[in-house]
């Protein structure tokens, strides 16, 4: 079925940021011989070679997807830190959560796969004064964690449960540092577009980021490169929050630490910035890791350093690009429709 | 029989030993590593990322910060001008620190020269032995900690960055409890202090930085004034084990002064327990005298540094071998008794 030497891509959540410029990277990738989207709604920008499938990864049909088109290569992108997109805090974590357990189970019985690369995100470390300074890979996952960081903590111990069920397979599961750019949107780049930047008083984190061609470099690297294991993804160097304000030329707040959640959640309430209660403490303790290890693995080799993103988010930002919340058009007759060609075609070869 | 089983298995091993190779590095004292090369690789890894290292990327992590603060350091003539860039740089937030917040601008032009009154004048700081430090490369100083506030790690740092010829920085290594106190823990990550765990001493030590570890802790710092110059229990001797693995040289100070700054005559227990601190130290002064009374008396101060003490002429593995590692750990610890002894005696008057 898939020719020699060539690659069946499949990857979800393409419609959102990293998933679509992953898609845009791999398009004209002639090593690729199928590349294919799902996620609920089209890509905002047209991929060529991109074969998209409307179809919720929530959804056990999923599992006829990865069969029906036989790829040997999952990127599973689909877990996002925004509860503004994915409308709610349950919503997020039936996408994160549940999402990644139906992917990985439906990839666990296609016999096909033989890569698999997870997106998860260092806030499974937490934000902690009595972390070191700069966190490994074997650095237990944070004690207290709410929100954001439970989701990927709990979708990390999916994907490694279905490592250990399909050996064969080279798991991937890649920590991403918090994601800055010209165009990407999280709560992070919501928050440092605010004019005024609401901090900790007394506090002043060691900031990391990651740059977002830099972040799509790194899975388009572990595709290409033979590794397995659990990557930090980030830029070298740091930068403190202090630091980040004046270069971004905005102006701090200083509030008192028991009076920054009911800030935040105030800010969430009235649209001004989604930035979760539970990465609070990234604004108060901060989080740096360690990427030496997908450096040697892979050859990851960011760009951009953490003090290089931030000027780059400054001075390439162009207005808000941010998708609207999620609709749920009828997409299961879509779905059938592919799935039938997949079998017509399957049956004629 | 059972002799020849124990033949048996030491030979095994030692065969084993013999097929695994050895790291291709140098360690700081040009003695051969003697630690096992990472399976596939020509180094161990404590120096498998300084091989990497030397192939880095300029504007790559791993680089000491000291190395990218390359603007040229105030003299009286050009002071001025030196402020205004300082000023410009600061408020446009172009400035390096390293991954660990060390903002060697800062520390070096801004905040240790606060510092000088304190050490010169003040205190009367003597130094001792400062050019047992290495000129360049990994050391780790052990010190004894004491007087109720950790000044005495500042005027360590304060006297290798001033004193030393290579002018060096001392990174120490802090509890994490400082840093969860406002502006005083990014103030100790601006001048280079680390969190006292195994992976930030080791990665710094990696990085060739002179590492200050007071293994007293809290029970040093927190200590009355009946226990002045006694040495507590020092940990459970993480700091040897972290020398002999990186195979870096130890070198014992002995800081006499600190005691007398703020001399502890009672601990409030009861009121510690609410604040969440591990000691609440009552002073002649403080808290009679509010505020005023958290200035320290003007003791005076010596800080010897002792003879380096080798850590790479152990046989492999001695990290492992925990009966080593406390006899070591007690050895360095009645060195730095003797050294408090002596200076002490030499110092005469605490305070005149």
């Amino acid at each position: 079925m898939a020719a020699q030497g060539k690659r069946r891509v499949l990857i979800t959540g393409v419609s959102r940021f990293l998933g679509l410029r992953i898609a845009k990277r791999l398009e004209n990738d002639p090593s690729i011989e199928a590349l294919i989207g799902v996620d609920l709604e089209e890509p905002p920008v047209p991929v060529k070679n991109l074969e998209f499938i409307r179809v919720d990864i929530g959804n056990p049909l999923i599992a006829r997807v990865l069969q029906a088109s036989d790829v040997d290569t999952l990127i599973h992108t689909n877990i996002s830190s925004s509860q503004a997109i994915l409308g709610g805090r349950s919503q997020m974590k039936e996408n994160n959560v549940i999402g990644t357990m139906q992917v990985l189970a439906a990839a666990q019985r296609a016999d096909a796969i033989k890569k698999v690369i997870v997106k998860s995100s260092t806030a499974i470390y937490g934000s902690s004064p009595s972390d070191p300074s700069i966190l490994r890979e074997d650095h237990g996952t944070g004690s207290d964690l709410s929100g954001y960081g439970k989701d990927v903590a709990e979708a990390e111990i999916t994907a490694r449960d279905f490592g250990r069920r399909r050996k064969d397979v080279d798991l991937v599961i890649l920590r991403t540092q918090n994601v800055i750019g010209p165009t990407v949107n999280t709560s992070m780049t919501d928050y440092l577009s605010l004019p005024v930047l609401p901090t900790a008083l007394g506090y002043d984190p060691r900031l990391q980021f990651l740059h977002e061609e830099d972040a799509v470099d790194a899975f388009v690297r572990a595709m290409g490169a033979d590794c397995r294991g659990i990557f930090n993804i980030a830029a070298d160097g740091i930068v403190f929050l202090s630091q980040a304000t004046r270069l971004l030329g905005r102006l701090p707040a200083p509030v008192l630490l028991p009076a920054a959640e009911a800030l935040a959640n105030l800010m969430r309430r009235f649209d001004i910035v989604d930035f979760p209660t539970d990465q609070l403490k990234l604004i108060v303790y901060g989080r740096v890791v360690d990427t030496q290890r997908a450096k040697d693995a892979f050859g990851f080799a960011p760009q951009f350093s953490t003090f290089d993103s931030l000027v780059d988010f400054r001075d390439n930002r162009a207005g808000e690009l941010a998708p609207g919340p999620v609709e749920r058009p009828p997409w299961e007759r879509e779905l059938f429709e592919y799935l039938k060609k997949a079998q017509t075609q399957k049956e004629t070869v | 029989m059972a002799e020849a089983e124990v033949i048996h298995i030491d030979t095994a091993r030692s065969a084993q030993r013999k097929t695994r190779e050895r790291c291709a590095a140098t360690t700081s004292s040009g003695r051969p590593c003697r630690n096992y090369a990472v399976d596939g690789r020509d180094y161990c890894r404590v120096h498998l990322n300084d091989a990497v290292a030397r192939g880095r990327h300029p504007s790559s992590s791993g680089r000491k910060v000291d190395e990218l603060h390359k603007e040229t350091p105030p003299t009286p003539s050009n002071f001025f001008e030196w402020a205004e860039s300082f000023i410009n740089r600061r408020l446009s937030g172009d400035y390096p620190i390293d991954d660990f917040g060390y903002d060697a601008e800062l520390a070096r032009e801004v905040l240790l020269p606060m510092a000088k009154p304190l050490y010169e004048n003040y205190f009367r700081v003597r130094t001792y032995g400062i050019d047992r430090i290495p000129a360049t490369g990994p050391a780790l100083l052990v010190g004894n900690h004491s007087g109720t506030i950790p000044l005495d790690a500042v005027m360590v740092q304060y006297a290798v960055a001033n004193e030393h010829p290579q002018k060096r920085t001392v990174r120490n290594v802090a509890a994490n409890l400082a840093f969860t106190i406002p502006f005083f823990g990014p103030l100790a990550r601006k001048t280079g202090n680390a969190v006292a765990c195994d992976d930030d001493a080791n990665e710094l030590l990696r990085r060739g930085e002179i590492v200050g570890v007071f293994p007293e802790g809290y029970k040093g710092v927190g200590k009355g004034w009946r226990e002045r110059y006694k040495l507590q229990r020092f940990g459970r001797g993480g700091f040897v084990e972290l020398a002999l693995r990186m195979q870096v040289p130890i070198i014992p100070v002995a800081i006499v002064g600190a005691e007398e700054a703020y001399p502890m005559i009672a601990n409030a227990k009861w009121l510690a327990k609410a604040l969440g601190f591990p000691y609440f130290p009552i002073t002649p002064t403080f808290p009679l005298l509010g505020p005023l009374g958290a200035l320290p008396l003007p003791s005076r101060w010596v800080i010897e540094f002792g003879d380096p003490i080798p850590m790479d002429d152990y046989p492999e593995d001695a990290a492992d071998d925990a009966m080593l590692v406390f006899d070591l750990s007690d050895r360095i610890r009645d060195t730095i008794q003797q050294m408090l002894y002596r200076n002490l005696s030499k110092r005469g008057g605490a305070f005149f």
